[in-house]
C-alpha cells in the first residue's frame, strides 16, 4: 500500500515540476512587464516588481503605435476567419454529401496537394499580388486563408456523419439545396465551425512569414511583425518588450482557454484520424 | 461513364426516397453542388496551385531585382540556379543546420511529449484535465512573442536559465552568442512551445490501452519501467513512428525562431533552409534562386512524407 503512496507522490511531483517549467516563462513575462525600466537587467533576476507600473504599456500605446498593430491583427484575424468559413464550409459539406461529376477525382487531387507546403508558392504569390497591386494591403495578407485545404477536409470529415435521410426528407418537403444548407446542415455543423473559426483566428493572429513579406508599410504591421521589428530596435528594453509580448499573447491565450474543448477536439480529429 | 454514375445516383436517391413529388432533379442538384465547391476550388487554384507551379518555372529563371523593375530582364537559365546553389557553402550550411535541428529536435520533443503523456495518464494524478490544457497552452501562443521572451530567459548575464545553472554551481553559458550553443538554446524554446501538441495525441492513444494489460503485467511482477516497455510502447508504436515523421517536416520549416532570436547567427549557425530562402528572396531579391531553394525544401519534405505514407500503409494502424 505504501508503494502505491510513493508512486502517487512521485507522479504528482512530476506533474508539478512540468507545470513549473511550462508556466514559469509566461508568469515571468507578465511580471517583468510591470517592472520599472532596467529592473529586470540585474542579477539575480528579480521575480516580482518592486513597484508595479503600467508605464511600458502606456509607452507602447502612446509612442510605439501599439494600438494600430493591435487593430491590424484583430481586423485581419476576424476577416480571415469570416472568409475562410465562407469558402470552406459549403465546399467541405458538398464534398461529403452532394454528388457531382468528378467529385472523387478532385478530392484525390486535394489529398495529394496536402503534401505541398504552402511556403513553396510564397515567392510567385508575392509577384502575383504585386502585379494586382495588393502588396501592403489587407487583401494581400488575407489571400492565403481563402485557400485552406485543411479546413475543407475538417468540415468534410465532420459532414460525413450527417444522416442522408435528414437531407432527403428536407428535399421531399420541397427545400432547395441552399435552404437545406442554411436550415439543416449549418446547425448540425456548428461545433466544427467553431473549431475551424478558432484555428483560423489563432493561425492568422500568430502568423509571421507571410505578413512579414506582404505588409511592407509600418502602419499595416500585425503584432508579431511589429514585435519582431521592435525587438531589434529595443533589445535593452526588457520590460517594454515583455509588455509587448503580453499584449500579443494574451488575446489568443484567453480565446484558447475559453474555447479549448473545440480546439482540442478538432486537433485530435484532424491529426489522429487525418 | 459519367452517365452511368448519374443514373446510379438517381437510382440510389429514388431507392432512398419514396416516389412522391421530387423537386430537385439530379441536374439542378449537381449545379448546386458546384456552386458550393467552386469558390473554394477557384481560391485553391489561383492562390495555391498556380503559385506552386509558377515556383517551379521561376526557379528556372534568373528573376532578380532588375526583373522586378522590368519583366523584360527575365531570362530562362535552365538548372543554373540549382547548380549555383549546390556549389554554395552557405546553402549547405543551412541544410546542415536544418538537419541538426530535426535530428536533435525530433527525439527531444517526442521524449518530452511522451514523458508528459505517460505521467498525465496515471489515474493517481489530480486535476488531469487542468494540466492537459495548461501543458498545451504554449503551443497556441504567438511564436514571435514567446521567442522574444526566451531571448531574455536565455540572456547570458541576467537570464533566469543561467541563474538556475549558477545555483547548482555551474558556470554561465553564452546560449545565443556561441555557435555550438545556439541550436540547443533554440531547441529548448521550441520543445517548450510544441511538446503539448504531441502530448495530447499520445494521451488520446494511451487512453485506448485497456487497463487489464497493465493489471496483468503487474500481477506478473513487472515494474514500472517493464510495464512501459512491454505494454505502453507496443501500444503506441505506430503513433510514435508517424508522429516522429510528421515532426521532421515541422522542424524542416523553422523560420521565425532564428529570425527573432539570432538573425541566423552567430557565425551562420542558425540559418535554416527557410531562413536562407527568405533572405535570398526578400532581402537580396533573387527570386529565381530563392524559388530553387523552396523546391529543394519541398523535395526533402516530400521524401519524408512518402516514407510516412509507406510506413502508415505497412502499419495499417492509422485509423
Amino acid at each position: 500500500m505504501s508503494g502505491r503512496r510513493i508512486r502517487s507522490l512521485l507522479l504528482n511531483a512530476g506533474v508539478a515540476f512540468i507545470a513549473l517549467l511550462v508556466l514559469f516563462p509566461l508568469a515571468w513575462m507578465v511580471s517583468v512587464s510591470f517592472m520599472s525600466t532596467g529592473e529586470a537587467a540585474t542579477f539575480p533576476p528579480p521575480l516580482l516588481p518592486r513597484t508595479w507600473t503600467l508605464e511600458h504599456y502606456r509607452d507602447l500605446f502612446v509612442t510605439q503605435g501599439m494600438g494600430r498593430y493591435l487593430w491590424n491583427s484583430f481586423a485581419l484575424a476576424t476577416l480571415a476567419t469570416g472568409l475562410a468559413l465562407l469558402f470552406t464550409v459549403p465546399a467541405g459539406y458538398a464534398f461529403a454529401k452532394l454528388r457531382f461529376k468528378g467529385r472523387e477525382r478532385v478530392f484525390q487531387l486535394l489529398v495529394g496537394a496536402l503534401v505541398v507546403p504552402a511556403q513553396i508558392g510564397t515567392l510567385p504569390l508575392f509577384l502575383m499580388l504585386k502585379g494586382m497591386g495588393l502588396v501592403n494591403t489587407y487583401a494581400g495578407a488575407l489571400v492565403p486563408w481563402l485557400a485552406s485545404i485543411f479546413g475543407l477536409f475538417l468540415v468534410r470529415q465532420y459532414s460525413l456523419s450527417i444522416p442522408d435521410e435528414m437531407l432527403e426528407a428536407a428535399r421531399i418537403d420541397g427545400a432547395s439545396e441552399g435552404q437545406i444548407f442554411r436550415r439543416v446542415v449549418l446547425p448540425t455543423l456548428q461545433p466544427i465551425i467553431v473549431t475551424l473559426a478558432l484555428f483560423v483566428f489563432l493561425g492568422s493572429w500568430n502568423d509571421f512569414l507571410w505578413p512579414l513579406i506582404i505588409l511592407t508599410d509600418q502602419s499595416n504591421y500585425t503584432l508579431p511583425v511589429a514585435l519582431a521589428a521592435l525587438s531589434r530596435e529595443h533589445v535593452q528594453d526588457v520590460e517594454m518588450m515583455m509588455a509587448g509580448a503580453v499584449i500579443t499573447v494574451a488575446p489568443v491565450l484567453i480565446l484558447f482557454l475559453a474555447l479549448q474543448r473545440y480546439y482540442i477536439r478538432g486537433m485530435l480529429a484532424g491529426s489522429v484520424k487525418g | 461513364m459519367t452517365d452511368v454514375r448519374l443514373n446510379m445516383a438517381k437510382v440510389e436517391a429514388e431507392a432512398a426516397a419514396p416516389p412522391r413529388r421530387r423537386p430537385g432533379t439530379a441536374l439542378s442538384r449537381e449545379r448546386a453542388a458546384w456552386g458550393f465547391v467552386a469558390p473554394a476550388l477557384i481560391a485553391i487554384g489561383v492562390f495555391f496551385a498556380i503559385p506552386v507551379f509558377a515556383a517551379l518555372l521561376l526557379s528556372l529563371t534568373d528573376f532578380d531585382i532588375y526583373a522586378l523593375a522590368d519583366l523584360h530582364n527575365v531570362r530562362f537559365v535552365g538548372l543554373q540556379n540549382y547548380e549555383r546553389l549546390f556549389a554554395n557553402p552557405l546553402f549547405w550550411g543551412a541544410m546542415k543546420n536544418t538537419g541538426l535541428f530535426a535530428v536533435l529536435g525530433v527525439p527531444l520533443s517526442i521524449a518530452a511529449s511522451l514523458a508528459a503523456a505517460v505521467i498525465l495518464n496515471a489515474r493517481v494524478v489530480k486535476w488531469r484535465p487542468l494540466w492537459r490544457v495548461m501543458f498545451f497552452a504554449p503551443y497556441v501562443t504567438t511564436l514571435v512573442a514567446t521567442a522574444v521572451l526566451w531571448n531574455y530567459l536565455l540572456h547570458t548575464r541576467y537570464g533566469v536559465i543561467n541563474w538556475a545553472i549558477a545555483s547548482v554551481g555551474l558556470p554561465p553559458v553564452d546560449w545565443l552568442g556561441q555557435p555550438e550553443n545556439s541550436i540547443p538554446a533554440i531547441l529548448m524554446f521550441v520543445v517548450w512551445k510544441i511538446f503539448g501538441y504531441n502530448m495530447l495525441i499520445f494521451l488520446a492513444v494511451l487512453q485506448t490501452v485497456p487497463d487489464d494489460l497493465y493489471e496483468a503485467a503487474r500481477i506478473d511482477g513487472a515494474g514500472a519501467w517493464k510495464r512501459f516497455t512491454n505494454v505502453t510502447l507496443p501500444a503506441i508504436a505506430p503513433t510514435l513512428l508517424l508522429v516522429s515523421i510528421i515532426s521532421v517536416a515541422g522542424f524542416f520549416q523553422l523560420f521565425a525562431e532564428p529570425y527573432v532570436m539570432t538573425q541566423g547567427g552567430p557565425a551562420q549557425s542558425t540559418v535554416t533552409v527557410l531562413y536562407f530562402m527568405y533572405e535570398e528572396g526578400f532581402k537580396w531579391w533573387n527570386l529565381g534562386s530563392a524559388s530553387a531553394v523552396a523546391f529543394v525544401l519541398f523535395i526533402c519534405i516530400l521524401a519524408v512524407t512518402l516514407v510516412q505514407l509507406a510506413v502508415a500503409k505497412r502499419m495499417g494502424a492509422y485509423e
